[in-house]
């Protein structure tokens, strides 16, 4: 690796750093807004003037925003994420065993949805103009279109409706066999890889059709080449940095579409915690969850543009 | 049948935006012997590069080979199966593209490319491939033949890449080769070793070969015969002594008047030539960071000083990245200068045009290469036109519309054309334009800044008499920054030679056989000449040329 | 070959080419806005109205669209909703489009420490994921109509910047901007008269998509259960209020998915059929 892609890695991260205080002090900002007094909230209505005023010391409400928010990043570097109001548990212990099942979800979703959309995005593009190109791009436009649960409910009508094969609802604790596990699993995965593949085959599709017009292809093609080999030993390694950037950009939908998808089939991970702590205003629960996201999200682009910027020839 | 390349009657379509097709090659037929060299000449639109690519039976997206025969030893390009044509390509016909650099894949080594091709057809082991390969970079006179090959395509210099480019379809010994414009985005220093080259391995070959071109001084060199296109038809066929010597088309005709040189009368205005109407003195510019004294790193103007009197004009030439167009910059105050004064008709300018007064904006005009990037596409001429009247004189609608027409005139355009839009206008249609907008501020001084470069030659010199004539009627003072010495020959009255950022000579045009700096010499010797015989007999002073020449 | 198969399906009128697809599209997106302004004066009931004895009622006369959980007439639940899907969504693109575009041209022109900043601070904002964005804020001030419209505008900006900005850097680069910048004119004149109708097209379309966002993003926001609040019910609150329809496959449950889904994929087809000028030259 020469200096200069040294330099622009070292100089992406560090925005990266930037990127990520501005979005802690956006979600602590966000979440201190809360209308009510958090003090009387937790303490109920019949609590005395007194004892609210105490709590709040005890809480520190009454210093100013930007101290609340250094003393709240001081403890997150301590692995302290606060306690719950709503059943004063430690937020690490209720995120520990639901954060491991979101991840799961990810993750397999990742893993079958990336493959996936590749071929489709990359096949679609080399075939460009013919019926398969065309109902690709049709279904991926009508998946983009439509929101996250409709997708859910679509498939939950085709699949434990109409097909009855898998259950509609997912519980991780009842998974004994294999059988069990791929229809606990086979819901929530089948609905994420739609709404990810979908984006991230459009995305690919326009990156490899991008570099298919460029005169070094038309050389290629000049010298003879078959369009496989245009296509797979010009267009593609050129079109790397743009279909990283899509599929980073595709599976930070996974958290919109993890949202959706875990409340629908009652799956137990993270954003079903979130959506739970949003109804109940549960403060530091919604902070906690809300930073792991945007950990993640921040996370996935900043891998993508350190490849993207790796991948580029011309810095070699 | 007796030629290698016999093309009958060859149609092609092409579709327009909006779905309408129009013949852009109207019957087309051409014959190429074995060995011989034939170049296709014309400007752009005129099809050449369309016929070109079309041996190859191939049509760029949006085009179709819709009639006639491409005979190509002995088979029918025009009638094969995409897959026989793949076969000959690359292998009896092989291309030479108008920008190496942009036709190098830049994720792939510089060797991968160039033996490329007897991979795809398996002509020969890699081993024996490469070995062909470094001694046609020998050959070809590259520097390091043996370890240029291991580099990428941006770690390579233009004039470098076009000859790898011509090794890359040489490897596999085509019958055929087809160079597109090939020295037409290099400097005049570069273009000579460049066509030195291609000359000495056609020549050794016995390859035939098409050389598309704009430039009939280029094409003398190293064509056989020469073909004439226009508007998709052949004008003309000739040898190239006869296009030369005795051209019987007028188009062609007109062509070669554009190589004639037009001396500028002297001035015979006693008024003009007394005073200084631009002044500016050991003027430094550049880029990156500033050091210490408050100059940046990298100079891309160092320490330059000119005077332009009134109603006289200036030629600023050199290379590309000799500085030239920062130093137009500087002067316009878009690029402020890091030391140095620039003194305008009597009074010292800022070095920002931010902090110029209106008026001083207003008396200096600056005017672009790119008519193309000069002109706002979302406006229709009269708007882009009226737009400094308003600004600079505050005229009221009517006076601004009547204006208009005047300035429409005064640069030769139909006052129809006010409503049209830049994108519907002609290159030189637009040049014009553009040269419109600064002729409506009224100024004294217009900077030129290549502004015949992206033009054909026939219309660059109408432009330049265009220019000349207003001058004589507005009594203006240009600056005219130019690569191209035969437009700044025929329009200044001084010349400087800019080399690396330095005025290396000051001279005028009666002197320019006599130039006394090694670097000027170096520079009007490359300048191609209509006779054939020219890059033969050119003899150039290698330590010169390794001094001053850009590979 | 494609590109004849596109031309056959393109009509021409008044020097511009149509394609059907796009008319189409068009005509979907005027009857949902003509819908949403006129719906209070043609619902059949009034949307509170128990009209049904049976819930998740099917479709029949006089209740055209079954009833809801309750019994409710759909037809009318769905003609109110439309009004709240896209007015909401509509004035949120506005806010989000205007303000964007506006600081994107500004920054583009501006350049320096300014643009800097804002870049720096609109890319921050922009990788906190849409969603999770809205469930904090709702989750903080609550959702009221202004609260859900300033919200979704407010995490809609910085994509708005992003977009704006890039086209603008591109534009500022021409050199039609250096002539202005020389001519000596200001910024105001810079961006609205030399930038905004070199960008206003694509600006447009992305005002088009961003809409289909904010639909999406509202519609997953209510269906939750965090978007609007009862008794108004936009789609998405809809979709969530007769869920439990699903199992019956009931109209309750799929009518308002298919009106999200005739909105957002109209949107989208019309932004990739847009009528295109025909300007050829007189070749």
């Amino acid at each position: 690796m020469t200096s200069g892609v040294l330099n622009l890695v070292l100089k992406r991260l560090a925005i990266a750093v930037v990127t990520l205080l501005i979005v802690l002090f956006a979600v602590f900002f966000a979440t201190s807004m809360l209308p009510g007094d958090t003090a009387s909230i937790l303490l109920g209505q019949a609590a005395t003037p007194e004892a609210v005023a105490g709590l709040r010391d005890a809480m520190h409400l009454n210093d100013p925003a930007i101290l609340r928010f250094l003393r709240w990043l001081l403890g997150l570097l301590h692995g302290d994420l606060g306690t719950s109001y709503a059943n004063e548990m430690p937020v690490a212990a209720l995120i520990g065993g639901r954060f491991v099942n979101t991840m799961k979800l990810a993750g397999i979703t990742t893993l079958l949805s990336v493959p996936l959309a590749l071929t489709l995005g990359i096949t679609a593009a080399m075939l460009r103009g013919s019926l398969y190109d065309r109902t690709v791009t049709i279904v991926s436009i009508g998946v983009i279109s439509v929101p996250e649960f409709m997708v859910a409910t679509l498939a939950v009508l085709l699949f434990a409706v109409y097909l009855k094969w898998l259950p509609a609802l997912s519980s991780v604790n009842e998974a004994h066999s294999l059988t069990d596990l791929v229809r606990i699993y086979a819901m929530p995965v089948i609905t994420l890889t739609f709404v990810i593949s979908a984006q991230m085959i459009r995305m690919t599709r326009a990156a490899v059709i991008e570099t298919l017009s460029t005169p070094y292809v038309e050389m290629a093609l000049l010298k003879g080449a078959s369009r496989s080999r245009m296509v797979l030993r010009h267009a593609l390694p050129n079109a790397l940095g743009p279909i990283v950037n899509a599929v980073a950009l595709s599976l930070s939908y996974l958290v919109g579409g993890v949202i959706i998808v875990e409340t629908i089939f009652n799956y137990p991970g993270i954003a079903k915690l979130m959506v739970d702590a949003v109804a109940t205003r549960d403060l530091p629960l919604i902070q906690s969850c809300a930073m792991i996201f945007c950990l993640g999200y921040l996370f996935l682009i900043t891998v993508a543009d350190i490849i993207a910027i790796m991948s580029n020839p011309r810095l070699r | 049948m007796s030629n290698l390349v016999e093309v009958r009657n060859l149609k092609i379509e092409a579709k327009t935006d909006a779905g309408r097709l129009v013949e852009i090659i109207k019957d087309v037929s051409l014959d190429i012997a074995d060995g011989e060299i034939v170049a296709l000449i014309g400007e752009s639109g005129s099809g050449k590069t369309t016929v070109a690519l079309s041996l190859m039976g191939y049509a760029r997206p949006g085009c179709r080979i819709t009639g006639g025969e491409i005979n190509v030893s002995g088979r029918n390009m025009a009638a094969l199966s995409e897959k026989e044509r793949a076969k000959s390509r690359g292998t009896d016909i092989a291309y030479v593209p108008q920008s190496a650099a942009a036709a190098f894949n830049p994720s792939s080594t510089i060797m991968e490319q160039v033996i490329e091709v007897t991979r795809i057809h398996k002509l020969m082991p890699p081993e024996q491939a490469r070995k062909r390969a470094v001694e046609l970079f020998k050959a070809l006179s590259l520097p390091d033949p043996e370890g240029i090959g291991a580099r990428y395509p941006h770690q390579v210099s233009g004039g470098q890449l076009q000859r790898l480019a011509a090794a890359m379809a040489l490897i596999s010994d085509p019958k055929l080769v087809i160079f597109d414009e090939p020295t037409t985005a290099l400097d005049v220093t570069t273009q000579i070793d460049v066509l030195k080259a291609f000359k000495s391995v056609m020549r050794a070959g016995g390859v035939a070969g098409v050389y598309v071109s704009h430039d009939l001084a280029v094409v003398a060199q190293i064509a056989d015969r020469i073909v004439v296109l226009k508007g998709g038809e052949v004008q003309e066929t000739g040898t190239t002594a006869q296009i030369l010597s005795a051209a019987r088309h007028p188009y062609t005709r007109e062509l070669l008047a554009a190589f004639e040189p037009k001396p500028r009368q002297a001035h015979a205005d006693a008024d003009a030539g007394t005073k200084p109407l631009l002044r500016i003195d050991n003027v430094t510019a550049g880029y990156g960071a500033v050091r210490a004294d408050g100059l940046p790193v990298i100079r891309a103007v160092n320490s330059v000083s000119l005077v332009v009197e009134k109603g006289r004009n200036l030629g600023v030439i050199g290379e590309s990245g000799c500085g030239k167009s920062t130093l137009a910059r500087v002067i316009a105050g878009i690029h402020p200068a890091a030391a140095g004064d620039i003194v305008f008709d009597g009074r010292e300018l800022e070095r920002t045009a931010r902090k110029r007064s209106q008026e001083q904006l207003r008396e200096m005009q600056i005017v672009f290469q790119y008519a193309d990037t000069a002109l706002n596409p979302a406006k229709p001429v009269e708007d882009i036109i009226s737009r400094p009247l308003a600004f600079y004189h505050r005229l009221d609608r009517q006076a601004r519309s009547k204006r208009v027409d005047e300035l429409l005139d005064m640069v030769r355009l139909p006052r129809t054309l006010r409503y049209r839009h830049p994108s519907e206008l002609s290159g030189g249609q637009k040049q014009r334009v553009n040269f419109a907008r600064a002729l409506a501020a009224h100024p004294k001084l217009i900077i030129c800044d290549e502004i015949t470069s992206a033009l054909d030659t026939v219309v660059a010199s109408a432009v330049i008499e265009l220019l000349k004539e207003l001058q004589r009627e507005l009594g203006l003072s240009y600056i005219f920054i130019s690569h191209d010495l035969s437009v700044v020959e025929a329009i200044c009255d001084e010349i400087m030679v800019m080399y690396n950022g330095e005025r290396v000579e000051l001279i005028t045009p009666d002197k320019v056989k006599a130039s006394t700096h090694p670097y000027s010499k170096l520079l009007f010797s490359s300048v191609p000449k209509l006779d054939p015989t020219w890059l033969d007999g050119l003899v150039r002073d290698p330590e010169l040329v390794s001094r001053y020449g850009h590979r | 070959m494609t590109i004849a198969r596109a031309a056959s399906s393109r009509r021409s009128f008044l020097g511009h080419s149509y394609s059907l697809v796009g008319v189409v599209a068009a005509l979907v997106i005027l009857a949902w806005t003509l819908i949403a302004i006129f719906a209070p004066y043609i619902i059949p009931h009034s949307i509170g109205d128990i009209v049904d004895d049976d819930y998740f009622g099917p479709m029949r006369q006089g209740l055209w669209l079954g009833s809801d959980y309750l019994g409710r007439d759909m037809l009318s639940r769905v003609l109110m909703g439309a009004r709240y899907t896209v007015g909401i969504s509509l004035a949120a693109v506005s806010i989000a489009c205007f303000s964007g575009v506006m600081l994107g041209m500004i920054a583009a022109v501006t350049g320096g420490w300014l643009d800097t900043c804002l870049s720096r601070f609109l890319d921050a904002m922009n990788s906190i994921p849409s969603k999770l964005f809205g469930l904090v804020v709702v989750a903080a001030v609550g959702s009221s109509i202004p609260a859900l419209i300033l919200t979704l505008a407010v995490i809609y900006i910085p994509g708005a910047y992003r977009f704006a900005r890039a086209l603008a850097v591109n534009i500022n680069t021409m050199d039609f901007m250096t002539v202005a910048r020389v001519r000596g004119e200001s910024i105001a004149y810079l961006i609205g008269s030399e930038i905004l109708p070199n960008i206003i097209r694509p600006v447009l379309a992305d005002f088009g998509l961003r809409f289909v966002f904010i639909v999406l993003l509202l519609s997953g926001l209510s269906f939750l259960g965090l978007g609007l609040q009862p008794p108004l019910a936009d789609w998405g609150a809809l979709v969530r209020e007769n869920i439990g329809a699903l199992p019956f496959a009931a109209p309750a449950v799929i009518v308002p998915s298919l009106a999200i889904a005739s909105l957002t994929i109209s949107v989208n087809l019309l932004i990739d059929n847009l009528p295109q000028k025909i300007r050829d030259r007189d070749a």
